[in-house]
C-alpha cells in the first residue's frame, strides 16, 4: 500500500504567466502557489541589479574565465621541458628511406605492422588492401574490398588475418591463406556494423575481439566469431577519427580522438568515459599512447601535436612551430617514447623530441600528403603511407 | 502489487520510536513476484532490485544501498508522485532546497558527499540562494504542521527519491586528482618524472636512438637481430634479459621471459598463480562463445574447494568472483586476476630476480658483436634478401607441436606436484 501523497501532481495554468504547463509548488509570502518552471527561474533570479543586463553579465563571466585560466596557468607553470632540461640532448639524427613499396593504384590511407616485425598491411582509396613483406618488398596477399576509401586496416596478433573497413560502414576480417589462387573475399567475416564510415580499427590482445571507431561518433568492441557487439562507447559529439589501445600492462582502457576536438579515455569494461581532454583547436586526426601507458599524444588539423598525461589529467607539452601550418594526420612514438614521429599534410614527417619539445629532424620524400605513420613492433623502423600511392620504410 | 487483498502482504511496523504504516519485508516481495510471474527466486530478486534501484520501492533501513534483500528487511512502496515514470526533470534547484531543508532541521546531518554537493550547489546557484533558503524554510514550516507519522513517512519518501536521483558518486579517478593547491606543483613534477624516467630507462633499447646489436636489419640487410630475438628462442640476448628487470609487465609480456618465470615458479611450487593469470587473460580476450565454458573450467581448476590447482585469494575477492561466475562475462575474473597479478608482482617477481634460474639465464645470455660490413658486403646483403616463414605456417607448426605433446602424454610436473600435495593433506 502506498501512502497519500502530500504533494499534488499538477498541470495547468501558471499563476504568473497563465500558460498551461507542468507546475511547481512553491511558497510566496507563506502562501502556496503554483508557478511554471520558467516563472520560478525568473523569480528566483530577481537578483539582477540595476544597470546589469545579460550583456554585462556575459562580459563579466568572460573576464572571470580568463582570470581562472591565468590562475590555473600560474600553478601549472612547470612544464615538461623544464623538468627535462637536465637530460642530454639527442645526437645527430639521420634517417633515410630504406624501402619504397609501390603497388597501390591510389592514395594509401592506413598501415599496420604484423607482430613478426617485417610484414605490413596497407589499405588505399581504390579499395585494395595489400599485405607486404616490407623487408623484401614482396606483395604476399591482396584483397579487393567492395567499397572505396578503405580508411582502416589492422593486422591480427596471430598474423593470420587482417581487418579492414571504410565507406562500407563495416569492419570485415579476412583470414589470410597461403594458396595464391584462393579468393580471400570468400572467407571474409563481417564483424562490425556502424551507421557511418569506419575510421579506425584495432584488434585487442587476440584475434577474437576488435575495437572500431566510426564517423557516427561512437566506438565499439566486437566479438569476431559471432559479430556480436560486446560494448559500445558513446560520448563524442562528432566523428571519431582515431583510437588506440593502452599498452597491455596498464589495463583495459583506450583513447579516442575526434572532430569535436576532444580526446576521450574509455574503460573497456564498463563503457564509461573516464577522462576527457579538450585543448586542441581543431579536429584530432590521430591518438597514440606513450609506451608506458601513462600519457598519450595527439595530432590535429591545428598543426600541433600535444602530449597529455593521464595522471596529471592535463596537457603537458605542445609540439608546434610557426613554420608548420598544415595539419598533422598521424603520430607514433619510438620504442622508448623519446621520439614522436608525425606525418603532416605538407608532405613531410617531423620528428620531435618528446621530452624537450624540440624538433629533431624533418624527413622529406613523399610527393603528397602523409596520411599514416606507424613504428614497427620492435622499434627498428617506421612506415609512412601517403597520398602519393607509396609506402616508405625509414630507419 | 499494492492491492490490499492480492498484493504483497503489509503491516504496520515499529521502526525505532515511530510506527511506519504499510511496511513490507524483502522476502515477501520476492515471494509475491515468484508467485505472480512464475519465475525462480534469483530472477525475482533481480527484478525486485531493479524496482528498488529505480525508486519504485524504497528500503527503510540501510537506505543508501538500493538493492532488494530477501530477508526481513523492511521496504515501502514509493508514492506515485516520486515515481520515475512521472519523468519530472530532476532539478538541481529542488535538490538544493532539499539539502538546505535538512540542514535547517538539524545541523551536521548531511553526509560527506551531500555536504560536498551542497557546497558546490551553493557556489553555482549563488544568485538564487535567497530563494532556495526561503523555499526550504517554507517547506520545513509546512512539514511541521503535519502529523508526526505522516511527516516521518514523507521524509522517508523524499530521502529515498534523492538517493535514487543523486547517488553518492564514486569517481575511480579521484585518487589521481591533485588534492590541494600546494600539492599540485609537486604532483606534476612527479608525473613528468615518470615520463622522463621511462624514456631514459629505455633509451639504449630504442633501435632508432641507439645502435641495436648486431645491426638493424633495415640498415644492413642482415636479419641476425631478428633471429636472435625470436619470441621463443632458447638463449635470449643480454639486452632482452635486461628489459625483464625494468618491470614485471615487461617480464610477462615477453614469451621467453614468461617461460623463465614459469620455470622459477615451478621450482617454488607456486605455478598455479601464473597459470590462473594466463587462463584469465585467455578468458578476457577470447571468443564470446567459449566464455561460459572457460569460466566454468577455471572455477573447477583454480577456485573451487579442493580444486587441483587452488589459488590463494582473500575471502572478499573470492566472494565477489564466485557470485559473478553465476552470470559470467569476459571481465568476471578481473578482481581475482588483479589480486594474483599484484601478488606475483610484489612477491614472486622480486625473488625471481634474485633466483638461480634468473642468474643462470643472465649468465648464458648472448651479447652479439656489432656487425662491421664493408660497402661491397652491404650490397651483397641487399641482393640476398630472403622472405621469412609466413605467420600462417608458423601457427600451423605450433598447433602440430601442441597436438603431438597432448598425444604423447608427457609427465606434467605440476599435475604430479598437486597429486603429491593432495596426498600430503589427507
Amino acid at each position: 500500500m502506498c501512502d497519500q501523497t502530500f504533494l499534488a501532481i499538477t498541470f495547468g495554468p501558471c499563476d504568473n504567466c497563465s500558460q498551461n504547463k507542468p507546475l511547481m509548488n512553491i511558497y510566496l509570502k507563506n502562501e502556496p502557489i503554483n508557478y511554471c518552471s520558467l516563472c520560478v527561474e525568473l523569480m528566483a533570479c530577481q537578483g539582477l541589479a540595476k544597470g546589469e543586463t545579460i550583456h554585462t553579465l556575459k562580459a563579466e563571466s568572460e573576464t572571470l574565465k580568463t582570470k581562472l585560466e591565468e590562475e590555473r596557468a600560474k600553478l601549472h607553470d612547470v612544464e615538461l621541458h623544464q623538468v627535462a632540461e637536465k637530460i642530454e640532448a639527442l645526437g645527430q639524427f639521420v634517417m633515410k628511406t630504406r624501402r619504397t613499396l609501390k603497388g597501390h593504384g591510389n592514395k594509401v590511407l592506413c598501415v599496420d605492422w604484423c607482430r613478426d616485425k617485417r610484414r605490413i598491411v596497407s589499405s588505399s582509396q581504390d579499395g585494395k588492401v595489400i599485405v607486404w613483406d616490407a623487408y623484401t618488398t614482396n606483395k604476399e596477399h591482396a584483397v579487393t574490398m567492395p567499397c572505396t576509401w578503405v580508411m582502416a586496416c589492422a593486422y591480427a596478433p596471430s598474423g593470420c588475418a587482417v581487418a579492414c573497413g571504410g565507406l562500407d560502414n563495416k569492419c570485415s576480417v579476412y583470414p589470410l591463406s597461403l594458396d595464391k589462387n584462393e579468393n580471400l573475399a570468400a572467407k571474409k567475416k563481417s564483424v562490425a556494423m556502424h551507421t557511418n564510415y569506419l575510421s579506425s580499427c584495432s584488434f585487442t590482445n587476440s584475434d577474437m575481439q576488435i575495437l572500431t571507431s566510426s564517423g557516427d561518433g561512437t566506438c565499439a568492441l566486437w566479438d569476431v566469431e559471432s559479430g556480436q557487439l560486446l560494448q559500445s562507447f558513446h560520448g563524442h559529439s562528432a566523428d571519431v577519427l582515431s583510437l588506440n589501445l593502452a599498452p597491455s600492462e596498464t589495463g583495459n582502457t583506450f583513447v579516442s580522438g575526434g572532430c569535436d576536438k576532444k580526446a576521450n579515455v574509455w574503460d573497456m569494461r564498463s563503457g564509461q568515459n573516464v577522462q576527457s581532454f579538450e585543448t586542441h583547436e581543431s579536429d584530432i586526426n590521430s591518438v597514440k599512447y606513450y609506451p608506458s601507458g601513462d600519457a598519450f599524444a595527439t595530432g590535429s588539423d591545428d598543426a600541433t601535436c600535444r602530449l597529455y598525461d593521464l595522471r596529471a589529467d592535463r596537457e603537458v607539452a605542445i609540439y608546434s612551430k610557426e613554420s608548420i601550418i598544415f595539419g598533422a594526420s598521424s603520430v607514433d612514438f619510438s620504442l622508448s617514447g623519446r621520439l614522436l614521429f608525425a606525418g603532416y599534410n605538407d608532405y613531410t614527417i617531423n620528428v620531435w623530441d618528446v621530452l624537450k619539445g624540440t624538433r629533431v629532424a624533418i624527413l622529406f620524400g613523399h610527393e603528397n600528403r602523409v596520411s599514416t605513420v606507424r613504428v614497427s613492433p620492435d622499434g627498428t623502423a617506421f612506415c609512412s603511407g601517403s597520398w602519393d600511392n607509396t609506402l616508405r620504410i625509414w630507419a | 502489487m499494492q492491492d490490499p487483498k492480492s498484493g504483497v502482504k503489509s503491516q504496520t511496523q515499529r521502526l525505532v520510536i515511530t510506527t511506519i504504516p504499510h511496511a513490507i519485508t524483502g522476502e515477501d516481495i520476492v515471494a509475491w513476484i515468484v508467485n505472480r510471474f512464475k519465475i525462480d527466486a534469483t530472477e525475482a530478486r533481480a527484478m525486485g532490485t531493479m524496482m528498488v534501484a529505480f525508486g519504485y520501492i524504497y528500503p527503510l533501513q540501510d537506505h543508501k544501498r538500493l538493492i532488494l534483500k530477501p530477508d526481513t528487511s523492511l521496504y515501502r512502496f514509493q508514492t506515485p508522485y516520486f515515481w520515475p515514470a512521472q519523468q519530472w526533470p530532476v532539478e538541481d534547484t529542488d535538490y538544493a532546497i532539499y539539502l538546505a531543508k535538512r540542514n535547517i532541521r538539524k545541523k551536521g546531518m548531511l553526509e560527506l558527499y551531500e555536504q560536498e554537493q551542497y557546497n558546490s550547489l551553493y557556489k553555482w546557484m549563488n544568485h538564487k540562494w535567497d530563494f532556495i533558503v526561503m523555499q526550504a524554510k517554507e517547506q520545513y514550516r509546512a512539514g511541521k504542521e503535519r502529523k508526526k507519522p505522516d511527516r516521518v513517512v514523507f521524509d522517508c519518501q523524499e530521502r529515498a527519491y534523492w538517493v535514487v536521483h543523486r547517488p553518492p558518486v564514486r569517481n575511480i579517478w579521484t585518487e589521481y586528482r591533485p588534492y590541494g593547491q600546494f600539492n599540485i606543483i609537486f604532483n606534476f613534477i612527479a608525473f613528468f618524472c615518470r615520463i622522463v624516467k621511462y624514456a631514459t630507462t629505455y633509451k639504449e633499447h630504442d633501435p632508432l636512438l641507439h645502435s641495436c646489436l648486431p645491426s638493424n636489419p633495415w640498415l644492413t640487410d642482415d636479419v641476425t637481430y631478428w633471429t636472435l630475438n625470436m619470441p621463443n628462442v632458447e638463449t635470449p640476448t643480454k639486452m632482452r634479459v635486461e628489459c625483464w628487470t625494468f618491470s614485471f609487465g615487461e617480464l610477462l609480456m615477453d614469451p621467453r621471459g614468461r617461460a623463465d618465470f614459469r620455470l622459477f615458479l615451478k621450482k617454488e611450487f607456486s605455478g598455479e598463480n601464473l597459470a590462473f593469470w594466463e587462463a584469465c587473460e585467455d578468458l578476457k580476450w577470447g571468443a564470446a562463445e567459449t566464455m561460459k565454458e572457460k569460466a566454468q573450467q577455471i572455477y573447477k581448476t583454480f577456485l573451487a574447494r579442493g580444486a587441483p590447482r587452488w589459488i590463494n585469494i582473500d575471502g572478499k575477492t573470492m566472494d565477489i568472483t564466485v557470485k559473478g561466475l553465476a552470470h559470467p562475462h569476459c571481465y568476471v575474473l578481473d578482481a581475482a586476476q588483479t589480486h594474483i597479478y599484484m601478488l606475483m608482482k610484489k612477491d614472486s617477481y622480486g625473488r625471481y630476480l634474485k633466483s638461480p634460474v634468473f642468474k643462470e639465464t643472465q649468465r648464458k645470455a648472448i651479447a652479439p658483436e656489432p656487425h662491421r660490413f664493408t660497402e661491397t658486403q652491404l650490397e651483397q646483403n641487399a641482393k640476398r634478401r630472403r622472405p621469412s616463414l609466413s605467420p600462417i605456417i608458423l601457427r600451423q607448426q605450433e598447433e602440430e607441436q601442441k597436438a603431438k605433446l597432448a598425444a604423447s602424454g608427457p609427465v606434467d610436473i605440476t599435475q604430479v606436484m598437486s597429486e603429491l600435495e593432495r596426498k600430503q593433506k589427507t
